[in-house]
């Protein structure tokens, strides 16, 4: 797909961002930005700063320094919970999920319906209804508890409840780890469908690189508090910088790539 | 983005218009309750002028079209964007593939009981394994003392004991106040200032002392024990034990029961002094009964056995806590909400207990006489 780069403003503009944990410095003057319609990875090595910097997108911390922009206004003024309406536009699924473990799914998908707005019991329920079939949950499971569904249900079910107000942009918190390589894959395929279904900008975290090969229109690679390397992966395979190097051409890399490319190849034959 | 969104009817035609999204839906359910809908055997919906369209938004229309008017007319839909039209093709496929209420389930109440029934039947079972495992594990260590693990064992004597000391002073001292003020107005009106002390020394020693030291600890440490051991199942430290090939009952019961069986006497002799040296300062202040006075009465008028009594409770109230609070630590099965939960339940079953086993004992030992 043709990114229209230029023409719009971007979604999310992370400018300038430094972020100090303590002692130890995360982010160095980080800058990013983000487009409508791509899916937008961030990969880097365990520790770099991927899932901080996704916090800092979505306002739960501040950065040291910098400035983000979600939607041209400034992430800072979203500190949590204060109902502003741009918390409508965005939907995250967090790494754990984030369920409500006192609610049941179905209760779960509803909670921001609930919360924001005064629709019917019976469009609720059309709605939940809608969402959990869209994320492939059997509706079996809408009465269940978090604790009594897998990791792979639990990760839908947050998706679906990332997904209820039907926002402009969802965030993936590693949504791939831990799962198994089918349903890594079939998520990995629910995230595009949705995407071509809803007209969604994604921002994930991950380093599946299946998932950075199959589904990604961009990716930045986080190291040592820097972007080392923002493009397409074909554009960051070919990168001359040695960790993004060793980091997508090595073994597993490499497999993911070739695999991404059968793929490629099986749906144009 | 606009703001509106309506749904009329003009000429037998439903016209819809405006954003159907998720903030306007309330505004359009209030819309199609005072609408008079059109009686012509086939309604006509025309949608040609909603300009935006959401999951929200498409399922409302769906509603529309499929029940609303509910009178048996056929409907018809023309004008939709073809985006919006496409949106909501792809919702009616997964609604009706999900089914239309199995999304929110009602149980029935016959089911709810049978349900509570069940996990109750199950619980009690699951109580009678632990107190069984529990007293076995007990006996055994007894037997062999080499295996307590008594580092642990010395830990929780000072959490649950050392630590108490401040809280269980100031409540029994308190308490003795209490007691000997209530007592004092009573006695005085009779001249009996010195039966003070009967009063003081029997009520604290033999019951309120332990008692109030059981109560507190209960709500102490009983929470204390179900929230740590609970935490440890929710984040596997629990399964960790276990397939390290170490007895939870051994690491985790055993120290906290035994540290607690071996740290509530001593709270409780404490509380006696505590308490009885408040009774003796209200009894001087307000009785004028001097210390040599009261305690000399005391050793007159209160016979040992009072505070062995009051003592020989102390071991079963802490048995019975700290195996209440480790029983409702591992019976915690899903996330952090049942932390909580089980939390609560073994503090108020710890308390009950302690209060059931007290009341049982006096009137024990009211039939035999002592």
């Amino acid at each position: 797909m043709a990114l229209a780069t230029s023409l719009e403003p971007p979604v999310i503009e992370v400018s300038h961002v430094s972020t100090k944990l303590g002692q130890a410095v995360v982010h160095e003057d980080i800058s990013l930005s983000i487009h409508r319609r791509e899916i937008f990875g961030i990969a880097g090595g365990n520790g770099c700063g991927k899932t901080t910097l996704l916090r800092e997108i979505i306002g739960l911390i501040t950065p040291s320094a910098g400035t983000i922009r979600l939607f041209g206004l400034d992430s800072r003024r979203l500190e949590a919970g204060d109902g502003h309406p741009i918390h409508r536009r965005f939907g995250v699924m967090f790494q754990q999920g984030g369920l409500f473990s006192s609610l049941t799914l179905a209760e779960n998908v509803a909670v921001p319906l609930r919360e924001h707005t005064t629709v019917s019991e019976s469009l609720i329920r059309d709605i939940v209804a809608a969402k959990i079939a869209m994320v492939e949950l059997p509706p079996g499971s809408a009465a269940k508890y978090p604790n009594e569904l897998s990791g792979g249900m639990r990760r839908r079910a947050a998706l679906a409840r990332a997904l209820v107000m039907d926002p402009e942009l969802l965030f993936l918190d590693e949504p791939t780890a831990g799962l198994d390589p089918i349903i890594a894959t079939g998520f990995d395929k629910l995230v595009l469908s949705l995407k071509k279904l809803l007209g969604l900008t994604v921002v994930m975290v991950t380093h599946d690189l299946d998932s950075l090969w199959q589904i990604t229109n961009r990716v930045a690679v986080l190291g040592q508090g820097k972007v080392l390397g923002v493009g397409t992966m074909q554009e960051l395979f070919q990168s001359d910088d040695q960790y993004i190097r060793q980091y997508f051409q090595g073994e597993r890399g490499r497999a993911a790539r070739e695999q991404a490319a059968a793929n490629i190849e099986r749906r144009e034959a | 983005m606009e703001r509106q969104a309506t749904i009329s009817v003009e000429d037998n035609v439903v016209y819809c218009r405006g954003a159907w999204t998720l903030p306007n839906l309330s505004q359009l359910e209030r819309g199609g309750r005072t609408l008079r809908w059109p009686d012509t055997t086939t309604i006509l919906y025309d949608a040609g002028g909603v300009t935006a369209m959401d999951t929200g938004g498409a399922l409302m229309l769906q509603q529309y079209i499929d029940g609303v008017p509910g009178n048996g007319q056929s409907t018809s839909l023309q004008g939709l964007k073809p985006e919006f039209e496409q949106l909501l093709k792809n919702l009616k496929g997964l609604v009706i593939q999900a089914g239309r209420d199995a999304a929110v389930h009602d149980v029935k109440w016959i089911d709810r009981l049978l349900r509570v029934i069940q996990s109750r039947q199950a619980s009690a079972v699951r109580a009678l394994a632990f107190i069984g495992e529990s007293t076995v594990a007990i006996w055994r260590s007894i037997a062999r003392p080499h295996s307590i693990r008594w580092k642990s064992l010395m830990r929780f004597v000072e959490l649950d004991g050392v630590r108490a000391l401040p809280i269980t002073g100031l409540l029994t001292f308190l308490v003795g106040v209490v007691i000997a003020y209530q007592g004092a107005e009573q006695l005085r009106k009779f001249g009996t200032n010195i039966f003070i002390v009967d009063l003081v020394g029997i009520s604290l020693l033999r019951e309120i002392a332990p008692l109030i030291v059981a109560i507190l600890i209960a709500g102490r440490s009983g929470s204390a024990y179900t929230a740590a051991i609970g935490t440890m199942k929710v984040t596997e430290e629990l399964d960790a034990v276990r397939t390290l090939g170490i007895s939870p009952m051994n690491l985790l019961v055993l120290p906290r029961a035994l540290g607690l069986i071996i740290a509530l006497p001593l709270l409780t002799v404490y509380a006696d002094v505590v308490g009885v040296f408040g009774g003796m300062l209200i009894a001087l202040g307000e009785l004028n009964v001097s210390f040599v006075e009261f305690v000399t009465r005391f050793e007159e008028a209160v016979p040992v056995r009072h505070f062995l009594i009051g003592l020989g409770k102390a071991p079963f109230f802490a048995a019975l806590i700290a195996l209440v609070g480790c029983y409702q630590g591992f019976q915690i099965r899903g996330g952090v909400d049942d932390v909580g939960r089980h939390t609560t339940i073994s503090v108020v079953q710890g308390i009950f207990l302690v209060i059931v086993f007290d009341a049982i004992c006096s009137i024990l030992l009211n039939w035999w006489d002592l």
